[in-house]
């Protein structure tokens, strides 16, 4: 049997029952919905190392949809369903604060499914339908508390959001009047052969603001602080851990290298996106005193880094890229985690009024402490090798000011995490707070799971788990155009 | 000359949902822009005095092809019209909700969210 369209039809099917049968049992939704993210863990993490293409009902490529697993895809999918585990995970004493568990776990999955569809489909339209899933899903999830705040946050993602999937589409539209297919292997096939016209120019343009938009890059990043920083704390996770990676930068590597083929001008675009949020996310992060918020723009930052070494086109850079978006993705979701824990245990998300938290929450704060280490680059945490390989690259490709600027900016992110951990961790603790607690035991396996992957992440960059993990991808993105030999060949 | 009157009619929607105050008026702006995406998606397959892409038995395949309007931008149109009323259903609840805790439909009002 074929396991790639369990990735799919698994959290589908999980999320519609839900609602259908767990009325009575109030237990169920947190079973059921931790039973599928760790059932979508091992099948992900047995998929490593395989390639192939799958055609929905046996149709045949130019007619039917067909779903492609390759490195990328693998990685992508290891991370999603990580990340999903660990959220699902904590979600289940920390979402008692709100009302609807079932509908919570059913939105969540539909969410999980259009990531994992986005990763594995071969096909732009589908590639749409399934983004539009996740992004509808996450769009009432962000609204879930439907608190004031959260009305706020949720419509604004919600405008901006349709704006970018209109784009997206509109862009669709033209490739499909320009090439005559919908078939991403095709489509790539007949740009390799024709060349660049105008109207595919047009359709890359509005593919960068549609994804762009997605992703929060500089120009595009406006909702993203409110969005992340309203949502219930593991949406956050999910949100900044993966949803922006899967709907932005996974579309854009692969609509740039593996659809339209990177060129001169294509590059520069990402490289000077990638350099912008960069810089100006962790400048607007240093003022916050919101802890979420705080977190949600140096998710902007941290995304710039990706963009950057991806925009580069040196192995070397798209290795950096590739690396540094699954270690944000942990780190992030862990800092989230830890932002909700915080927030679960006095009630407040503003940094002043904590303090000396790591006295009554240990686990909180060693594994923020070992997140927010991760996240300012220091050895031996994942951020440092994936943020070292990236500056390295840009002295390799000849661009000694950007790698200069990521220094900065990276200085400046630790900077910022040592005011997160002054201020909310260590100094003397408080009167208010002498009664409160740590938080619930699976909280903090989901953090402690997190942090772990944090510590032992560098050694993904060891020859054996570098060959069957990272290097596939990095291949995939190298290969380029060739994409569509390989996917039609088969 | 349609096509530029599409990408007009696109516009339209893009300035509602950018420069209106009232949250009615925006969503009628992204339903505009939904509209007009689905019209260019009907024109990419549209043929002048084309017969609809339905085969029956003894037409000449070729020249049916010829002849006939491309059905896939129309199964995609479909797929879309979905998708928007989900969005649309989705925003006009959370306009209800906003106009529930504020009394008030304009954004310049709603300003919590900022920094």
């Amino acid at each position: 049997m074929n396991i790639i369209p369990l990735f799919i039809v698994l959290p589908l099917t999980v999320a519609f029952i839900i609602p259908m049968i767990s009325r009575k049992f109030i237990k169920l939704p947190d079973v059921l919905g931790n039973l599928t993210t760790l059932t979508l863990v091992f099948l992900s993490v047995s998929v490593i190392g395989k390639t192939g293409v799958y055609m929905i009902g046996g149709w045949k490529m130019p007619l039917g949809i067909n779903m492609v697993i390759d490195g990328l895809s693998v990685l992508m999918l290891v991370t999603i369903n990580v990340v999903a585990f660990a959220s699902t995970l904590y979600s289940v004493d920390y979402m008692k604060m709100y009302t609807s568990k079932l509908r919570y776990y059913s939105l969540f999955l539909l969410m999980l499914t259009g990531m994992n569809g986005v990763v594995l489909t071969g096909d732009l339209f589908n590639l749409y339908v399934f983004l539009e899933i996740a992004s509808i899903a996450s769009y009432a999830l962000v609204g879930f508390g439907c608190e004031y705040d959260e009305l706020e946050a949720a419509f604004k993602y919600l405008v901006l959001g349709i704006v970018a999937s209109s784009f997206i589409l509109f862009g669709i539209a033209v490739i499909y009047g320009s090439v005559g297919s919908l078939n991403m292997a095709q489509i790539s096939e007949v740009i390799k052969q024709r060349g660049m016209n105008n109207a595919l120019l047009f359709a890359a343009a509005l593919f960068l603001m549609g994804f762009g938009l997605k992703a929060a890059l500089v120009p595009f990043h406006a909702w993203l602080p409110d969005a992340h920083s309203s949502a219930p704390a593991p949406i956050s996770a999910m949100l900044s851990g993966v949803l922006i990676k899967t709907l932005g930068i996974y579309t854009i590597i692969r609509v740039v290298y593996n659809i339209f083929g990177i060129s001169e001008r294509l590059s520069l675009i990402l490289m000077i996106m990638g350099t912008l949020s960069m810089v100006i996310g962790v400048l607007l992060a240093l003022g916050q005193w919101d802890f979420k918020r705080l977190l949600a723009y140096h998710s902007i930052s941290q995304v710039g880094y990706v963009i950057l070494g991806i925009g580069l086109g040196t192995p070397l850079g798209i290795l950096g890229g590739l690396f540094h978006l699954i270690n944000h993705s942990v780190f992030k979701a862990l800092l989230f985690l830890n932002a909700g824990s915080v927030e679960y245990a006095t009630g407040t998300r503003q940094m002043e009024e904590m303090g000396g938290l790591s006295e009554k929450m240990p686990v909180t704060a060693t594994t923020s402490l070992i997140a927010s280490m991760s996240i300012a680059g220091i050895p031996p945490f994942n951020g440092f090798w994936s943020k070292l390989i990236i500056i390295a690259a840009c002295i390799q490709a000849g661009h000694p000011v950007l790698a200069l600027l990521a220094v900065i900016a990276s200085i400046l992110t630790l900077a910022s995490f040592m005011k997160v951990q002054k201020y909310v961790f260590f100094e003397k603790l408080k009167e208010k707070w002498n009664d409160i607690r740590e938080v619930p035991l699976l909280m903090c396996v989901a953090m402690v799971i997190l942090s772990v992957l944090c510590v032992f992440m560098g050694l993904l960059l060891i020859p054996a788990a570098w060959n069957s993990f990272l290097n596939p991808a990095v291949q995939v993105v190298l290969e380029g155009t060739g994409y569509a030999l390989r996917v039609l060949g088969q | 000359m349609i096509y530029a009157l599409c990408l007009i009619l696109f516009l339209i929607g893009l300035y509602g949902v950018l420069v209106k105050k009232n949250i009615i008026k925006i969503v009628i702006g992204l339903i505009i822009m939904d509209y007009a995406i689905n019209l260019f998606l009907l024109l990419v397959g549209y043929k002048k005095n084309g017969i609809p892409p339905i085969i029956s038995k003894g037409d000449d395949i070729a020249e049916f092809a010829r002849n006939s309007v491309d059905p896939l931008p129309q199964a995609l149109v479909l797929t879309s019209i979905v998708i928007g009323l989900g969005v649309i259903a989705l925003m006009v609840a959370i306009a209800i909700r906003l106009y529930e805790r504020n009394g008030t439909f304009d954004i310049t009002k709603m300003r919590r969210l900022k920094g």
